[in-house]
């Protein structure tokens, strides 16, 4: 890996406070077991042709079941969970989960508090961008993590830009060590 | 009322002193009233006037802000770092730095609006006289300036009558200018209320911009079939000179024509167009022909079909001149805001101009006078076109293999792309001799040629891809109803009453730029999804364009296969950027005519009329400019959602309901006083659809309001539901919220949905005769 913190599109610069790098995906999994209240936001990208075998949304299915990980499907994406027999998403659009995410009075999906920790994969890159600095700008107890094969600099912590294969064996390893919560 | 004092010119006047020519005198202006309609409370509001309203807007939709950086660096007490709950050198927090940001762009955007304004009234009074009438319509037009009337309290009849309105919007921008000065504003929701007010304001500088030269230069006059033009890469005859005019502000163009008709060379010149320059000189001429919107600059440009270029202002690309030299066609300017650095040769003699172009002493010029450009543009350009002869610099085939055998997949193409084409793979595709990969990047491809500046090879890769794109190119003529202008009267009484009780299920005003997510296409889709659902599509600007670049199997396009009239399933253009007012005024005039509220000077109950009842929604699919931030303004002042596409998420902030907190969504009963909940309708007032799904789902949904009648609200729910499973596949969570009582239901999937409501333990609601004003409250209670 080319571990490197630098934004994908190149002209979205962010700092001084940047994403720290997701060195190896048991970042990601110490991440999550330590949160209490995790919740993973997908976009509509998660669906579209992402390697020749994979798609990103797949990886959130087997996330959530994994780890037991609410989903927020945005915009459309819903209907491909469901063409997975994936049921349990919920659909949000993704303004609303940004701004309900930022709000520590909500009391999320379930109505049992509010999240501290969101995964985000799936949204158009410069969107991601934008609503991840909301969030760290403007949410209290919240990290986010964006799982996305780009570097997202305005999550709390990102992975760098890798390529697909990279980011296949990343997500393999992290779904195999989340079994183990 | 007027607002100044008389003015005076005297063409000439013998004195005993000598002789006086073109004396001009302003000393305050009497005009004669002649509107019979009692003033209203707030006629040229402040930039505090309406502060209430707005709060109460805010208070319903709170910002959410969605900052590009973390710093400020507006002063040199800066660089600030604003992070989280820091503040800067000068005390702003970052929510107040983003607002703030929101406020200068629509500052940006109602000033370049009304300079326009300016500029245009100001040489229409100058070619046309002070005296010339203000006619929109003929007799099927009353109220000839919703937006002028409601705004400032005036009933402009002539075009000298503008100049008060002007005057008004200059000063108030230049007030919330200064309010984004270092040690102003402090408060994000003061910005957000000035954000209103720059909005506002904008609407009254577009509405001036557009009255003055509908009645002037004999556009169309709220004409229902307005005539069709064509649209189109290849719509020019390439064996004609042609000259390119690009831009939005058309005197230039009007003195081409006027030229070309004056000297019988019609016919022996093409005169195109791209972005609204076009739109508004079809809207003059029969001879004049549209290219594609703002995004197409580039791609026809380095095609080398234009043999000259004419810029006039806003939209245009910077290295307009710089391309234009690389096809060898002179430019000429024409706007004092947009010089390229040209020589002023305003004063020169034509013929010495002609000669500089024609013998390539010069690149381009800059002439401000609208008739000398014609002129010389059209004598120019048929002595340089037999010269060029379409010189183009887009390359050969076996060039663009050549080339990609030498790309090393570096990636930075892909990385500077805004839509995040896939170059790199296209290109290695390339190299193979296959080109359908480029070939496809060219329908999302939004002409900005980053993906050039960023190759360190130094390919063109825009012109690759217009290249590989060609043939599809080449093929592409359509047709589009030129800008009618305004809505008739006699119109909005026919469908206001369906509008306002719901049975038109909306009105949808798919307007702006150019800078799609996935291409035009999407636009086209989405409009005839809600003309085939008997909704209203109205549109304007670069997205009226893209609406028409599709064309169904009898190869018609949009705009032939529906009516221009606004009617259920109506599909409008009403014109150009300044046109947008039109569509802001058709909800004005529902207010004022169908319901017969106050419109005089009587902002805050029109909007919250419109708020409540009108169900109407704004889609900027591919907005990116300063101007459609503000003219998005513009409408949520008026209580007009507006959704934007993924790119829209870049400006800065949302306005969000929250659905789920039911104390947001009360509203007075002006019948009883009661405050009855009336469900999140409109739920948002600004936000961003990730996909044309969502903004499909979102449109249906926002036009839902709480005046609807139970007949309505069902036929709105239809439509939102149905959209929501045909496009999500499941049924929306949030039916409860949105049925007041069982009649509320659509019939058809009545037993579906009373089981939803059951779990969700709905219970009946009333509706309400729905204000967020106590001062319309007619009986309060106990009275
Ligand atoms: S305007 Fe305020 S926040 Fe911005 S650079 Fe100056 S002191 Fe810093
Ligand atoms: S010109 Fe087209 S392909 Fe190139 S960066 Fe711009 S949008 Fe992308
Ligand atoms: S930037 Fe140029 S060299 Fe790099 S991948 Fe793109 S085309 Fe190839």
């Amino acid at each position: 890996m080319g571990l490197k913190a630098e934004p994908w599109q190149k002209a979205e610069i962010a700092g001084p406070k940047k994403a720290l790098l997701i060195s190896k995906p048991e970042v990601v999994v110490a991440m999550v077991k330590r949160a209490k209240r995790p919740i993973l936001i997908v976009g509509h990208l998660a669906a579209k042709d992402y390697s020749d075998d994979v798609k990103m949304i797949d990886y959130a299915i087997r996330m959530s079941k994994t780890a037991g990980i609410p989903v927020v499907a945005t915009a459309h994406t819903i209907s491909e969970f469901i063409r997975r027999k994936f049921h349990s998403a919920a659909n949000m659009h993704a303004m609303d989960i940004g701004n309900r995410l930022k709000d520590p009075e909500w009391k999320g999906l379930d109505g049992m508090g509010p999240y501290d920790l969101a995964l985000f994969m799936g949204l158009p890159y410069y969107m991601g961008f934008v609503i991840l600095a909301g969030l760290k700008h403007f949410s209290t107890n919240l990290k986010t993590i964006s799982l996305d094969r780009f570097y997202n600099p305005h999550a709390t912590w990102s992975f760098p830009n890798l390529s697909v294969k990279d980011w296949n064996e990343s997500f393999e390893t992290l779904l195999s060590k989340l079994g183990g919560k | 009322m007027s607002r100044k004092g008389v003015h005076v010119k005297i063409d000439e006047l013998k004195t005993n002193i000598g002789l006086i020519k073109n004396l001009e005198l302003s000393i305050g202006r009497i005009v004669e009233e002649k509107w019979a309609e009692p003033m209203g409370p707030t006629p040229f509001p402040g930039i505090t006037t309406l502060r209430e309203w707005d709060m109460k807007l805010l208070q319903r939709y709170k910002p959410f802000y969605l900052p590009f950086c973390d710093v400020c660096c507006l002063c040199t007490f800066g660089k600030c770092d604003l992070t989280g709950d820091k503040r800067g050198a000068c005390g702003l927090n970052m929510a107040a730095q983003q607002s703030r940001i929101v406020l200068l762009a629509c500052c940006i955007g109602a000033a370049t609006h009304i300079a326009h304004a300016r500029h245009l009234v100001e040489h229409l009074i100058e070619k046309y006289g002070r005296n010339s009438p203000i006619d929109v319509g003929g007799l099927n037009i009353d109220v000839e300036a919703p937006v002028t009337r409601l705004v400032c309290g005036i009933k402009p009849e002539k075009l000298k009558d503008l100049e008060d309105a002007l005057d008004y919007c200059e000063e108030q921008v230049t007030h919330l200018l200064s309010a984004t000065h270092t040690g102003q504003e402090g408060s994000n929701l003061d910005f957000e209320s000035k954000v209103l007010h720059a909005g506002m304001v904008d609407q009254v500088g577009m509405e001036i911009a557009d009255l003055a030269q509908i009645s002037v230069l004999g556009f169309p006059k709220a004409d229902p079939e307005a005539p069709l033009t064509d649209l189109g890469f290849a719509i020019a005859d390439i064996s004609k000179p042609t000259i390119l005019v690009v831009g939005h502000n058309v005197p230039s163009s009007v003195g081409i024509i006027d030229y070309l008709t004056d000297k019988g060379l019609m016919g022996k010149v093409e005169v195109v167009g791209i972005c609204c320059t076009a739109h508004d000189i079809t809207r003059y001429s029969s001879m004049a022909k549209i290219v594609g919107p703002i995004s197409w600059q580039l791609r026809y440009i380095r095609s080398g079909l234009a043999d000259l270029i004419v810029v006039d202002e806003q939209c245009i690309r910077a290295d307009a001149l710089v391309e234009a030299k690389k096809v060898k066609a002179p430019v000429i300017a024409s706007s004092p805001k947009n010089c390229l650095g040209l020589e002023n040769r305003t004063k020169s003699p034509s013929k010495e101009i002609i000669s500089d172009l024609v013998e390539e002493k010069v690149p381009g010029v800059l002439i401000l006078d609208p008739d000398k450009v014609g002129e010389v543009a059209v004598e120019t350009v048929m002595k340089v076109a037999p010269r060029r002869n379409k010189f183009s610099v887009i390359p050969k085939i076996e060039e663009i293999v050549a080339a990609a055998k030498e790309c090393t997949v570096c990636n930075e193409c892909r990385r500077a792309c805004p839509n995040d084409q896939p170059i790199p793979e296209a290109i290695k595709a390339a190299a193979k001799g296959d080109l359908n990969p480029l070939a496809e990047i060219l329908d999302s491809c939004i002409g900005c040629a980053r993906c050039d500046s960023a190759c360190p090879n130094d390919f063109p890769l825009h012109s690759f891809i217009v290249k590989a794109g060609e043939e599809q190119l080449w093929k592409e003529k359509f047709k589009m109803r030129v800008g009618r202008g305004a809505i008739q009267d006699v119109e909005i009484r026919e469908v206001g009453q369906p509008i306002v009780f719901g049975e038109i299920p909306g009105v949808v005003a798919i307007v702006g730029c150019a800078n799609y997510p996935r291409g035009g296409k999407e636009v086209a889709e989405i409009a005839e999804e809600f003309a085939k659902r008997r909704f209203i599509v109205v549109s304007s600007g670069c997205a009226a364009m893209s609406m028409a670049m599709v064309k169904d199997e009898e190869g018609k396009s949009l705009y032939e296969k529906y009516p221009g009239a606004f009617e259920a399933g109506g599909i409008l253009n009403v014109g150009s950027c300044v046109s947008n007012p039109h569509i802001a005024g058709a909800a004005i005039k529902i207010a004022s005519i169908f319901a017969k509220r106050k419109l005089r000077a009587n902002y805050e109950e029109i909007a919250d009329y419109i708020l409540n009842r009108v169900g109407a929604v704004g889609l900027a699919w591919g907005a990116m400019s300063q101007k459609a931030a503000s003219i998005a303004s513009g409408f949520w002042r008026l209580g007009v959602p507006v959704i934007v596409g993924p790119h829209g998420s870049k400006y800065r902030r949302m306005l969000l309901g929250r659905a789920d907190k039911e104390e947001d969504w009360y509203v007075y009963d002006a019948r009883t006083g009661d405050k009855v909940y009336a469900g999140p309708a409109p739920e948002h007032l600004f936000t961003t659809a990730e996909t044309k799904e969502e903004a499909m789902v979102l449109i249906a949904k926002l036009c839902m309001r709480p005046n609807d009648t139970t007949k309505g609200r069902a036929i709105k729910l239809t439509h939102y539901i149905d959209l929501h499973k045909r496009l999500y596949g499941v049924m929306p969570d949030d039916i409860q919220l949105f049925v007041r009582n069982k009649a509320d239901i659509p019939i058809t999937m009545k037993n579906e949905i009373l089981k939803i409501l059951e779990e969700k333990r709905w219970k009946e609601k009333s509706i309400p005769d729905p204000t967020l004003l106590p001062r319309l409250i007619r009986k309060r209670k106990g009275e």
